[in-house]
């Protein structure tokens, strides 16, 4: 197959991939949407400001910004043909993504613990639906980092692990953008900042 | 190939003319049904009739040609049809699309003002202007039926409206149900009631009558069956029958509520006393407060009164 | 045994004599179905030719099979409906109960839209786009196949809701609470909820991918503004379902998790919101009707230009027309509930918005007049189709822009006036147009023409039966009567619904017609044979080539410098291609996976449905490790020879040569 053809595929994948985040972005808009009109649906119990703890949302923040940073340079290397830096940041991605999820689940079950589940109030309800969905794609890429992984191993490098691997950082920085949302919308105005 | 040429169209000229003749012949047959919508008994309703024929004969201005023309054109340019043009490439005429544009949009422009102003004038939450006292009716759609609450006189109905004829009537309306919605045609405007929430409406009949009232919006299964009369009578009437109703019949209270609420059909109307005059505010709150249910909060009551978008 | 099937069991089974029959059919029509296919040894067939093949006509094909057939079952539950009604006012039983009844109706709608409708058009879409623009193939044909699957998958968890459990009976759009817990604690809901939630990310995927193919696949010197207006009407339809189908997605979901985690998003206690439901599944639900209906217009553009013989009139303005209505649709969603009360400057803004909408709509129906004006006009079956629809759809228009007046819309809302109103709209504007549609490119599929007379006979009847059956309605509205009600009080009603019952029945027998259109058509198919590949006299790319379109589409790419190019090419001496010019070309090879995946996200449906939780993570699971295996797979495609290429080829030119 010549180059050609190669590379218009290539352009033709991530053009559809664009398209699919764009899918996406209305997917969290009508969650963020959700979230923000419940968000005074307390019903007596808990607000905002109630059940935000700053300190580990931080860290989560740093991580995840960390893992797109890290996700950048290994593209980079794999770009360049530095395949062992490549698997060392994508390693790395995969920690800080790891770190941002164990995070926000020991979030959710410290907030369950205190009586706090997504049953008490619309407001609860909203943010658990809205931060989980976020989880889930976080999950879904990590998933994702470690399949290509494995099959690196397995096959080494060529134009096909190129450009999946091009879709996967892609998708991370899309998932990093809307937790600069969430971060925004959810805690720091929870938080009155 | 060629036989195709000389009849084809004859065929869509005789569906047309059976069209016509269908609809000739239902016109005739429904001729002296009853139609509140377009025989209306209420100020409102009255308005909304005229609202109707206006935005019918203005729609005419463009359709009435569409008819015409396709009819025309589709005839003359058949095909075999030696004196009409044929002109395959011409497919462009700046001022022909511009008059294609330029008509309906002059007709929208009007249609738009007219819709500006009638949404104010006939908002189902403006008060009605009359000389006349308004009465004030609250409304809770219950599965399946409609409990009327006469706080000023304390009297309390299911499935009858009673109302005095010539004065507006102010409505309050709730559910303890699935989203359901009050209409009564003859008298206009219908309006969505739903749970913890308080909507609003304003309606006044002309004359005296009994005419249907219906919920519009499925509630469950005898959604079909929550159907109530209105009986729009004389004010001295209207006087007389809720002094009569403020003292005998059953009490409603909260408990009795609690049973009421249980979901039912109801074909016959109840009467009762009204013991308790805050027992709309307390259905409205009662859902809305995890541990504080009974403590009705008159600060979120108002901000419910306009259900939430007003 | 909870642990295994759920909440699952016997009690679920049906009881009603009319869901026991369709009960113990349908599983019994498909039981005769694979008997016939393994009598007549055709298993290998179909799963080769169709059912794993990639092939974007072959997909189209199944789409519309698919789809027809629910719109069998569609019309009979609107029989259903409107017997049961008019037996109602004549005896006081009518054939269900209130329950059953409010499920009939429901399914209807659900299926008409999501099953029928949508079927039909990307059915269409895939036969004819690619072919359209030159392009051998779609952008994504792996992805084509799953988007297919999962519409088969929603499909069949939609009709499996007959046999065990039953289905929704909260209307059709399903507004919380009553779909909430409390008040649907039962299976119905659910089967509706995961049968549109799988079928939608489906239409999802399909929107994507022809987005894709538009704006990466056409033929060389095939600008935007040359394509054909389907074309266009496509491009504007994908990115209307980009938008708006996840917002259906977050919504059913947020629903689901209402019900499956006891969450309290739209119920309406704790702070829930229902209200919220009513505008999010409206923000998706209006473009959804200008999904259906654009590509309907480009497939009524395509058709006039055709039958006249003449270019179509005014081709930006329809561009312009098309892009107009594509962002109006985003502005207008709450005048589906002016009646909630908002305020009256609100619902002036939506009223006056809606009407907007009409001017484009009104432009295109000028068009189209004036693309007949001065032409030749063949009355084939598929301009018969859009006579009706000019008529049709006008007269919907009008009930529209009333509905618009939001003081107006107070009195004729949730009636049966509102009924005959988008009826008007989708039977007139979208069931013709793809009934045209179908007629039109059937040969290019198949290779030879449906039966012109008995087409006609079919969309006479059709339109006859739409007004014996709506107009009746229009006047029940002003009589008063409210939508979906399963009983009434109101003698003078009956005769109104008896005759809309018969309209019902008319449209029937058109319906019957177009299946004895195909039988008849199958039986003389030597007698109506394309031999030309251009049977029409048509005007597009997709005439160009033979019929049936080969699977490779183009033996050479095709290069454009004009609109219409065929039609202008043809008039021109056409060159037979010398053999160097035919260059290896890549196809997809067939593949199963999509068929798998589909299977798998139904078993996943209806296990979520029964709570049987285990075998839903055993289904994602399976369908993860699917997604992986064929994203990871880079041998995917066969390869045609240019030699190959030329000597396939070579039938094209000695059979136009015979003719010639």
């Amino acid at each position: 197959m010549s180059a050609h053809v190669m590379g218009e595929r290539e352009s033709t994948a991530r053009f559809g991939f664009w398209l699919y985040l764009l899918s996406d972005v209305m997917i969290f808009g009508a969650l963020f949407a959700t979230f923000m009109i419940l968000r005074g649906g307390t019903a007596g119990g808990p607000t905002d400001a109630d059940i935000i703890e700053p300190f580990p949302v931080l860290l989560q923040t740093l991580a995840l910004l960390a893992s797109s940073f890290t996700v950048a340079v290994a593209v980079l290397a794999a770009r360049a043909g530095k395949l062992q830096t490549m698997k060392l940041y994508l390693w790395a991605t995969f920690l800080l993504g790891a770190t941002f999820l164990g995070l926000e689940l020991a979030e959710f079950i410290n907030l369950v613990g205190e009586g706090h589940s997504w049953r008490e109030s619309a407001f609860l309800s909203s943010f658990f639906a809205l931060v989980g969905t976020h989880g889930l794609h976080i999950t879904i890429g990590l998933l994702w980092l470690v399949v290509w992984l494995a099959y690196y191993q397995k096959r080494g490098m060529n134009d096909g692990m190129q450009r999946r691997l091009g879709l996967f950082a892609l998708f991370w920085h899309f998932l990093d953008i809307i937790w600069i949302w969430l971060f925004t919308i959810v805690y720091m105005f929870g938080v009155g900042v | 190939m060629k036989k195709q040429t000389r009849t084809p169209w004859r065929a869509p000229l005789i569906v047309s003319l059976i069209t016509v003749g269908l609809f000739a012949l239902g016109w005739w047959l429904v001729d002296d049904l009853y139609m509140p919508v377009l025989q209306p008994s209420g100020a409102i309703a009255d308005q909304q009739l005229t609202l109707l024929i206006f935005t019918v004969v203005l729609s005419a201005v463009v359709v009435l040609p569409v008819f015409v023309m396709l009819v025309v054109f589709a005839l003359r340019y058949r095909e075999g049809n030696t004196r009409a043009k044929y002109t395959p490439e011409w497919s462009e005429n700046k001022w022909l699309e511009l008059v294609w544009w330029g008509i309906p949009i002059a007709i929208i422009v009007v249609l738009s003002v007219v819709t500006y102003l009638t949404s104010h004038s006939l908002d189902p939450y403006r008060a009605i202007e009359s000389d006349n006292q308004t009465l004030e009716v609250q409304v809770v759609a219950l599965q399946w039926k409609w409990l009327f609450i006469y706080p000023e006189l304390g009297v309390a109905t299911v499935n009858d409206l009673v109302i005095p004829v010539d004065r507006p009537v102010h409505f309050s309306l709730s559910a303890d149900a699935p989203m359901s919605a009050f209409w009564v045609p003859a008298l206009g405007s219908q309006i969505y009631s739903m749970n913890s929430m308080s909507s609003q409406l304003n309606l006044i009949a002309d004359e005296a009558g009994t005419f249907q009232g219906y919920n519009t919006n499925i509630n469950g299964e005898g959604y079909a069956e929550m159907t109530f009369e209105v009986n729009a009578v004389p004010d001295e009437e209207f006087a007389a029958w809720s002094e009569e109703r403020s003292e005998s019949g059953h009490v409603l209270d909260r408990a009795h509520y609690a049973e009421l609420a249980q979901p039912s059909t109801m074909p016959d109307p109840m009467y009762m006393r009204l013991a308790d005059t805050e027992l709309y505010q307390y259905i409205v709150m009662k859902n809305m407060m995890n541990h504080s249910a009974d403590d009705s909060d008159s600060a979120t009551m108002d901000a419910m009164q306009h259900g939430g978008a007003h | 045994m909870e642990w295994l099937i759920g909440r699952l069991s016997l009690e679920y089974l049906p009881t009603d004599p009319a869901t026991i029959g369709a009960a113990i059919g349908m599983p019994l029509g498909a039981l005769v179905v694979a008997g016939l296919l393994t009598y007549y040894k055709k298993w290998t067939w179909l799963w080769k030719n169709w059912l794993t093949s990639l092939d974007a006509k072959k997909i189209g094909v199944m789409y519309i099979v698919v789809a027809l057939l629910m719109l069998i079952r569609g019309v009979a539950d609107a029989f259903m409906v409107r017997s049961h009604t008019a037996m109602v006012g004549v005896d006081g039983e009518g054939l269900f109960d209130a329950d059953m009844f409010q499920q009939v109706f429901t399914a209807h709608g659900t299926i008409m839209i999501f099953f029928v409708a949508m079927g039909l058009m990307f059915g269409l879409i895939n036969v004819v786009l690619p072919l359209m623009i030159g392009a051998r193939d779609v952008a994504f044909p792996w992805l084509n196949s799953v988007s297919f699957w999962l519409f088969f998958a929603g499909m069949i968890l939609n009709n499996i809701a007959l046999v065990i459990g039953g289905f929704s009976s909260a209307g059709w759009l399903g507004y919380p609470p009553l779909t909430g817990l409390e008040y649907s604690p039962g299976p119905g809901v659910d089967y509706w909820i995961w049968s549109l939630q799988i079928a939608g990310v489906g239409s999802l995927l399909s929107g994507i991918n022809f987005f894709v193919t538009i704006i990466k696949k056409r033929a060389p010197g095939m600008t935007l503004m040359k394509m054909p207006i389907f074309s266009w009407s496509v491009l504007v339809t994908t990115v209307l379902i980009i938008i708006s189908f996840p917002l259906l997605t977050a919504t059913l979901a947020l629903l689901s998790l209402d019900r499956l985690m006891d969450m309290n998003i739209f119920t309406s206690y704790l702070g829930g919101n229902p209200m919220l439901y009513v505008n999010l599944i409206w923000a998706w639900g209006h473009p959804e009707v200008y999904i259906l209906v654009l590509p309907a217009f480009g497939i009524y553009s395509e058709i006039v230009a055709t039958f006249a013989r003449k270019k179509l009139f005014g081709y930006a303005t329809m561009v312009a027309a098309l892009v107009a209505i594509m962002f109006l649709s985003f502005l207008v969603w709450l005048h589906h509930f002016f009646t909630m009360g908002a305020g009256a400057n609100v619902n002036a803004f939506f009223g006056i918005m809606t009407m907007v909408i009409a001017i484009p709509t009104g432009v295109k129906i000028f068009n189209w007049l004036f693309t007949m004006y001065r032409g030749q006009i063949r009355f084939t079956s598929p301009f018969i189709w859009f006579l009706c629809f000019v008529f049709t759809f006008t007269i919907g228009g009008v009930t529209g822009v009333m509905m618009a007046v939001p003081a107006l819309d107070y009195q004729v809302h949730n009636t049966l006036f509102l009924v005959a109103h988008f009826h008007n709209t989708i039977i007139g504007g979208v069931v013709f147009g793809f009934m045209a549609g179908i007629t039109y490119w059937f040969p290019k599929i198949f290779g030879f023409r449906l039966n012109e007379r008995l087409g006609k006979y079919a969309a006479y009847l059709w339109q006859l039966g739409f007004i014996v059956a709506f107009a009746p309605l229009y006047t029940l509205g002003l009589m008063g009567a409210v939508r979906r009600l399963d009983t009434y009080d109101d003698p003078t009603w009956t005769p109104l619904f008896i005759v809309s019952g018969i309209g019902v029945m008319i449209i029937g027998a058109g319906i019957a017609l177009q299946v004895l259109q195909f039988v008849v058509s199958i039986w003389q198919r030597k007698q109506n044979l394309d031999t030309t590949g251009d049977p029409w006299d048509g005007r597009t790319l997709e005439w160009s080539v033979p019929s049936p379109a080969p699977e490779y589409n183009f033996a050479i790419t095709p290069t454009v410098s004009r609109r219409d190019e065929w039609w202008y090419a043809k008039q021109e001496t056409i060159r037979r291609p010398h053999k160097s010019e035919y260059v290896d070309i890549h196809l997809p090879q067939n593949n199963s996976m999509g068929l798998y995946i589909g299977l798998a996200s139904l078993v996943a449906g209806f296990a979520i449905v029964w709570h049987m939780w285990w075998l839903v993570i055993l289904c994602v699971v399976a369908i993860i490790a699917m997604v992986i295996m064929r994203t990871m797979d880079d041998n995917t495609e066969f390869t045609i020879t240019g030699e190959e290429l030329f000597e396939l080829d070579s039938k094209r030119f000695t059979a136009g040569k015979a003719k010639a």
